[in-house]
């Protein structure tokens, strides 16, 4: 034994004490053991949880349609002690920031590539800039986050279709280099004149065109996957949202490199960024009012407690920059805080569907009622079909 | 080429992986009503896997101490106190005299909240006491883990109605794997005999797996930073033995064998205990048609599987995964779309 352990059995001592406490009626009003993870630990057991853990307490909690909560089905279930049935991930926030950081990619490429054809050099300069800034930030994240980060190229030994991490390998390694080269190919204004660095500053650009619209040919399969990431799993919230999270993951990915733009353009160059932004936060806030109302019990974590704080947050600044960009159409200073804001919202939402999922991991209560719920439709429907 | 039920469906998956000179497949059908909670099974998988030891420490969940299916914990018991729900099965004190049942419900409340270090990743997450209150028919404390068997130090009159359920868990070696179907490094592998095996000098710890899979078995080591599970001995498979957990079950409540072999005597042994008088008895995770596709392990239970901690109706991810690459598809087409109308749609 590591002797940094408490003494065998300490908890259990603690666990009988406590059962002496409660007394033999087993009241539990009286002496609530501690439940450190648990929101609710203040309610009686047995008493049945109707309504959404955090939807008590805040009584603004469905302030958008709240007549949908009626689908939440009443969460009678029976488990073992509680403890959930899945896995929750172990992915730590790493991945919510690579959510981030690869949609900001992905979203600045576009931008760039849209500026390098239109001609708008500050759109392409910014776009080009913040997409190698934040896919070596992705680069990052991701290798950071294994459990041997040492072997991270093990993930090129294969290419599975089955696997979204593995086609996201794919994504990230053709995108990368492409992004990376588009980037630096912006420093050819610096090189002198003559000599051979002056043949550089001559073959630079056109390899910098090449380069930046393969990245963004790239950019919408990266913006995209992550939503089959998350869904590929057996995490409740995730899987049932499938149809939805790429398109939420697509426009935040629009609105975060708009954002990029309205920081960076001056007003004259701006317009398209401007356009990209309206078309992000449609998306995004389509496709997050979907999941957090479309899936009945498994809309439930998008809607409480931390992730919900986080979409509502995500929400209110998507809607202050889209305004902002918008109003602020001669002001650079109003322009710049649009951009500060979608950039905000980008990152308020990533971490939210994160976390919802990782909730609805956490609770036995989402995976075991939906399942009782489809065996009991399933059975319902079966005399029909055999009659 | 690949099945047409390669994502979903039956299927026969060591040919499906590749293996041209496939094995029969293997499993393992584990009898929970002969099981006595001995847990041979998880000292015996411990000693021949060389798994590290799971912590230490009483977690108040009847006997189970170890809590759940970890890296650390290839096999677990569960074990299940309660007073027998009336109408649900043969009382099994009928015709003796037995008091009121003790208050229990406290005590899975707080057993729902006892962690533990298992030195693993997510490894053994405390539990929701709301949830743990409702326990099928309210839990029964029983004064276990004692030295003594529960209503001897009472006396007769002083008995309650209870049932005790115990489990031998492990991983499922699912005819659709998603720990393998989402390894983005290939460290997960189907053997020639239909298992599910992770090769640990690949495996770079991306965590994937852990979420992937619908019964929640991978899991991550600290420290060693990759997943760890249940090989169904693939080792001694190979030299044509008996898994370690299989060989030290002392009342066969862990059958070993050909898959086929082992649903048809799970068949007959359902039939005989519903004959019996046990109409409770259901077998789970054997149907080939079911949202994995079958498990290679599976289970004889005496109550619905979220009693012991299993999912009801768990389904494959990739069941769903042309429909989430469509999805995927459209929403990039219409990111793209919407990046080129930006920048050609408008004046400024
Ligand atoms: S039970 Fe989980 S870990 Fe085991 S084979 Fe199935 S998906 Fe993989
Ligand atoms: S953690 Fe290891 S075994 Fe699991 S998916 Fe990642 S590489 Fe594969």
């Amino acid at each position: 034994m590591s002797p940094h352990r408490p003494p065998v059995g300490d908890r259990f001592r603690r666990f009988l004490g406590r059962l002496d406490a409660a007394g033999p009626a087993g009241g539990l009003s009286a002496d609530r053991p501690a439940a450190p993870h648990t929101p609710e630990g203040d309610r009686t057991p047995g008493q049945p949880r109707s309504a959404a853990p955090g939807e008590r307490r805040r009584r603004g909690g469905g302030r958008r349609g709240g007549g949908e909560q009626l689908n939440v089905p009443p969460a009678e279930f029976t488990s073992y002690y509680g403890r959930p049935v899945l896995k929750p991930p172990v992915w730590k926030w790493d991945i919510a920031a690579y959510l981030f950081t690869g949609g900001l990619a992905a979203g600045s490429s576009l931008l760039a590539a849209g500026g390098q054809l239109t001609g708008r050099p500050a759109l392409r300069r910014a776009g080009r800039i913040a997409s190698l800034v934040a896919v070596s930030a992705s680069a990052y994240f991701l290798v950071n986050d294994l459990g041997r980060p040492a072997r991270f190229h093990h993930m090129l030994r294969v290419a599975k279709l089955t696997s979204p991490m593995s086609v996201g390998t794919w994504i990230l390694t053709v995108f990368g280099p492409a992004a990376g080269v588009a980037a630096v190919t912006e420093a050819a204004p610096w090189l002198p004149e003559r000599g051979v660095l002056g043949l550089g500053r001559r073959l630079l650009p056109p390899v910098g065109q090449a380069a930046g619209l393969l990245a963004a040919a790239t950019a919408p399969a990266l913006a995209t996957y992550t939503g089959v990431l998350l869904a590929g799993t057996a995490v409740p919230s995730w899987h049932e949202a499938y149809p939805e999270l790429p398109i939420i993951f697509a426009g935040s990915a629009l609105a975060s490199g708009a954002g990029v733009g309205l920081l960076a353009a001056p007003g004259d160059q701006a317009g398209p960024a401007r356009r990209m932004a309206v078309a992000g936060a449609a998306l995004e806030l389509w496709g997050s009012h979907r999941v957090e109302h479309r899936l009945g019990l498994l809309s439930e974590p998008y809607r409480t407690g931390t992730p919900g704080r986080l979409l509502r947050a995500g929400r209110v600044l998507t809607a202050a920059g889209v305004a902002g960009a918008l109003v602020g159409r001669r002001s650079r200073v109003l322009s710049g805080l649009s951009g500060v804001a979608l950039l905000a919202a980008s990152v308020a939402t990533r971490f939210g569907i994160f976390h919802g999922g990782v909730a609805s991991a956490r609770d036995p209560k989402y995976t075991v009622v939906p399942q009782r719920e489809r065996i009991r439709r399933r059975e319902a429907e079966r005399p029909a079909v055999e009659g | 080429m690949p099945d047409a039920n390669s994502l979903y469906g039956p299927l026969d998956p060591a040919p499906d992986a590749g293996w041209t000179d496939a094995r029969p497949r293997m499993g393992f059908f584990t009898d929970t009503s002969v099981c006595i909670g001995c847990k041979a099974c998880e000292v015996a998988c411990k000693e021949w896997n060389d798994v590290p030891g799971s912590g230490l420490d009483l977690l108040g969940m009847s006997y189970d101490n170890t809590g759940a299916l970890t890296a650390n914990s290839w096999r677990h018991v569960a074990f299940v106190e309660q007073p027998a729900p009336a109408g649900h099965r043969t009382p099994p004190f009928a015709g003796y005299p037995t008091a009121a049942p003790a208050s229990a419900t406290s005590a899975a409340v707080v057993a729902a909240g006892t962690a533990d270090d298992t030195g693993t990743e997510p490894g053994l997450p405390t539990g929701d006491p709301v949830a743990a209150a409702r326990m099928a028919a309210g839990p029964e404390f029983l004064g276990m883990p004692g030295s003594q068997p529960p209503g001897r130090a009472t006396g007769v009159a002083e008995r309650t109605d209870f049932r005790w359920l115990m489990m031998s868990d492990v991983c499922k070696h699912c005819t659709h794997a998603a720990c393998l179907d989402v390894c983005p490094t290939g460290s997960l592998f189907r053997t020639e005999f239909g298992t599910v095996v992770v090769q640990e000098d690949i495996c770079n710890g991306c965590g994937y797996c852990i979420s992937a899979c619908p019964y929640g078995v991978i899991d991550q080591r600290k420290g060693d930073g990759r997943a760890w599970k249940c090989t169904l001995c693939y080792d001694r498979l190979g030299a044509g033995n008996t898994p370690a957990c299989a060989q030290a079950c002392p009342t066969e409540s862990i059958m070993y064998g050909p898959l086929d072999e082992l649903r048809e005597r799970a068949a007959q042994r359902v039939a005989t205990l519903h004959e019996r008088g046990v109409p409770e008895a259901q077998l789970y995770g054997h149907d080939p048609t079911d949202g994995v596709g079958g498990d290679g392990a599976f289970f004889l239970l005496l109550d619905a599987p979220e009693v012991y901690g299993l999912p009801p109706d768990p389904v494959v991810t990739t069941r769903d995964l042309p429909q989430m690459w469509k999805r995927a598809g459209l929403a990039a087409l219409t990111m793209a779309a919407a990046a080129v109308v930006a920048f050609v749609g408008g004046s400024s």
